[in-house]
């Protein structure tokens, strides 16, 4: 008892304002006019020189959004977002259009990715792009192993993508790994074909909000039979004041490819909320196998709630093809509120979704997140690994939708969701629904909700393990089971990041 | 010089006095074994001494090497060299034996200023503890104490002990639970710790441990207090006549 009292205590004196992140880049920055309307639509098209279909798909978005309202059923509590208030596009100066080459780049910004911390390698990823001429030589630069090991970033800042290494050496192999930007220029059939095949541009508020203004994010495609030869990557980062991100991905697995992809995020401190709204659509073909990690650690706001990323994403993957699979694997340690449901329609005979998650709130976070399994194919299957722990006064909720439809005859999922407390001012919730429609359908459903004990923390601090360091080794071990699906490259780093987004929650 | 120093030591818990007065030295290079009936205190001893919340001392003074140890957080207390093997030691899940090792070493070894041991360094350290008390390669994997038979923990406390080479050890129970082979083991990797700067304070019910680890003093506690004190020869006779003498 003793120990979880200096607990809270301790919790208490959370301070979130170390937020490792928070720093501002100044750099001079190129912003559409303030608020929302059929006007800024059309400027954010112009700015991206976007073909009429572009900005009539855009403007569509836009009128149906106008007659939408946004959700109310989430855990989360926040006033009413002003759009008028906010600006819905930011470039950094001399970057409006789109990507250069490392020279041209704004000194500061690349400094920015250096305190960003982009992982592994991160000289050798960049020193790529001064390369990219010469991609040859870039597998004696260093990089023992030609793939393995090997990260490819793009980058991007604000609204705007600034750099994508190895794109060349990709290519090589077919694969395409752009801005989203760009591939609406050069590989305007593809986006046509699948962008909102997956999330329709109504399927919610913020869907919706998203397609009428998405900035910026990654476009892959892996061709049949491809084996994308490295681990691609997208950091994003909110810098402006005032200014919404609206992140728009879309990853496009043939048959038989596989990719593995990470995004990372952050944002710098500012009392005034900041609004991610995200769009990802993944797509898997026949045997086709998609890997999708996300570490995200917006601003999560100051002690008091003040500041902090609206985090309101609609995340989802089709997996259209037999026997194909899809994996979504995160680690949320960040942003003021985030609403997130990572989900899988399996569509294809034998496919298989799975949702590995991480969730850690602290201070005044509010967490609802979880995942979708839609199983409409036959023998699908499904696993759900939720991990949440709720700190200082947060709210941490679970809410996951499993279901079988008619068709589904033979679909399996199982589901473990837990939930680990620190303090008693936080709360944690565990919301799943289970619909099944097919009699032979096997559905799974384990819960647990712990708190770290007294005996542990005396354990591990008898063995010389301080406070602070004993709650981020009880953590990871508590997460242990999703912290191994993430990629090698990423898994220290998620780890390094579970004890710093606990930081404060003791000592 | 006397390493550990108890004088009228008070301390309870949850309001409830436990401990009444204890009074105990124990000089570096010394065994000093502590035996008693069912509740007299010995766990509440050693969670005292290794500064567990919730203990409260409300008389008395410990000092170690001359220090007073009640000052100091339970880190700090292994740092400067006190391990306690529990009597009931405590699972970790999630967290793996080898990394638990690692993560305590070197906690320790920053608390005293001495840098991190690399990673190769405490693989070599680790496997030779290991192999010299018969601890299997693959338990250095699973989560720490999760699913250990009662044996098996207590090898992996004693383990630790020996990862560690803590100044002060003090041993709770650690023989209860162990087969006669375990017993073997885990006696001569306690007694390969006895040297002259090292002092270990070994709670235990029964004699037999003692016949392997030969302590230089024996000393009863009941209700609270240390009622006799003796050579190892006490226990023997303990052995044959109980603790109807000493109740109160
Ligand atoms: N939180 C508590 N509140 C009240 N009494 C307690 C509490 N914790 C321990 N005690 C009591 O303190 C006494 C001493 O307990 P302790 O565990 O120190 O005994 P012990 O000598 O180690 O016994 P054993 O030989 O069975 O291990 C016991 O009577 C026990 O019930
Ligand atoms: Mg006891």
């Amino acid at each position: 008892m003793a120990a979880v009292g200096d607990t809270i205590k301790q919790v208490k004196g959370i301070d979130v304002d170390q937020y490792k992140y928070g720093f501002v880049t100044d750099i001079e920055s190129d912003k559409a006019p303030k608020g929302l309307s059929e006007e800024t639509v059309r400027f954010i098209s112009a700015r991206k020189n976007e073909p009429q279909w572009m900005l009539e798909w855009r403007l569509d978005a836009y009128r149906r959004w106008l007659d939408m309202k946004a959700p109310t059923w989430a855990r989360v509590d926040y006033p009413e977002i002003d759009f008028q208030e906010l600006y819905f596009f930011a470039a950094p100066k001399g970057l409006e259009e789109g990507p250069a080459s490392l020279d041209e780049v704004d000194p500061e910004l690349l400094r920015t990715y250096e305190k960003l911390g982009i992982p592994l390698k991160e000289q050798e990823i960049l020193a790529g792009v001064r390369r990219q001429g010469e991609p040859s030589k870039l597998d004696d630069a260093g990089l023992r192993d030609s793939g393995a090991g090997r990260v490819a970033v793009d980058a991007v800042f604000d609204s705007v993508s600034v750099i994508t290494t190895f794109k060349e050496e990709l290519a090589k192999s077919g694969v395409i790994f752009c801005p989203i930007s760009e591939a609406v220029q050069h590989h305007p059939d593809l986006v046509k074909a699948y962008m909102g095949s997956v999330v329709p541009v109504a399927d919610n508020y913020y869907a919706a909000l998203n397609s009428a203004v998405f900035s910026d994010g990654s476009f892959v495609y892996i061709p049949k039979g491809v084996r994308c030869p490295m681990e691609l990557s997208t950091y994003f980062r909110i810098n402006e004041q005032n200014t919404g991100q609206f992140e728009r991905t879309l990853i496009i697995a043939e048959e038989g490819s596989y990719v593995s992809y990470l995004e990372g995020c952050t944002a710098p401190q500012r009392d005034e909320n900041q609004l991610h709204a995200a769009v990802v659509e993944l797509i898997a073909g026949d045997d086709a196998e998609i890997k999708y990690s996300t570490v995200q650690n917006w601003y999560p706001g100051d002690a008091e709630g003040r500041g902090g990323i609206y985090n309101f994403v609609t995340k989802r993957g089709d997996c259209r093809g037999r026997n194909s699979k899809i994996s979504w694997t995160q680690v949320e340690t960040g942003s003021a509120i985030t609403w997130k449901y990572p989900s899988c329609i399996l569509r294809g005979d034998g496919s298989r979704g799975e949702f590995y998650s991480i969730a850690i709130s602290n201070g005044r976070q509010q967490v609802d997140s979880g995942t979708k399994m839609i199983h409409l194919g036959r023998n699908t299957a499904s696993r759900i690994i939720s991990k949440g722990i709720s700190a200082g006064r947060s709210s941490n909720a679970y809410r996951g939708l499993v279901r079988a439809n008619p068709s589904a005859h033979g679909a399996r999922n199982f589901t473990q969701c837990d939930s680990l407390l620190i303090g008693d001012k936080c709360s944690a919730h565990t919301v799943p629904y289970i619909e099944s429609k097919n009699p032979s359908a096997v559905f799974e459903h384990e819960a647990t909700t712990s708190k770290i004990s007294d005996d542990q923390m005396f354990y591990c601090r008898q063995r010389g393990i301080g406070e602070e360091e004993a709650v981020a080794l009880i953590v990871n071990g508590f997460c242990r089971d999703v912290l191994q699906q993430l990629p090698m490259e990423f898994a220290v780093e998620a780890q390094k990041l579970v004890a710093i987004s606990l930081e404060g929650s003791v000592g | 010089m006397t390493m550990l120093e108890i004088n009228n030591l008070h301390a309870g818990v949850d309001g409830k006095e436990i401990l009444k007065g204890i009074e105990l030295s124990v000089p570096a290079g010394e065994v000093h074994a502590i035996m008693g009936p069912n509740g007299s205190g010995k766990s509440t001893l050693s969670y005292v001494l290794a500064g567990r919340d919730g203990y409260e001392v409300s008389e008395g003074s410990v000092s170690y090497n001359g220090a007073d140890l009640l000052a100091l957080s339970p880190e700090q207390r292994s740092a400067a060299g006190l391990f306690l093997a529990f009597q009931y030691p405590i699972e970790v899940p999630g967290v793996a034996t080898m990394t638990f090792l690692k993560t305590a070493l070197n906690a320790q070894r920053k608390g005293r200023g001495e840098d991190e041991l690399t990673t190769p360094a405490f693989m070599k350290l680790v496997r030779e503890k290991a192999r010299s008390l018969k601890f299997p390669d693959d338990m250095l994997r699973r989560s720490i104490n999760v699913g250990f038979s009662g044996g098996e923990k207590k090898r992996a406390e004693v383990l630790q002990m020996a990862v560690f080479e803590p100044a002060l050890c003090i041993l709770d129970e650690t023989d209860s639970g162990l087969d006669i082979d375990a017993l073997r083991v885990v006696a001569d990797g306690v007694n390969a710790l006895r040297e002259p700067a090292r002092a270990m304070v070994v709670i235990t019910h029964y004699q037999r441990l003692l016949d392997y680890i030969v302590p230089d003093r024996v000393h009863v506690l009941s209700h609270g207090r240390i009622v006799r004190s003796g050579g190892k020869e006490l226990a023997l006779e303990l052995e044959k006549s109980g603790y109807a003498a000493y109740a109160a």
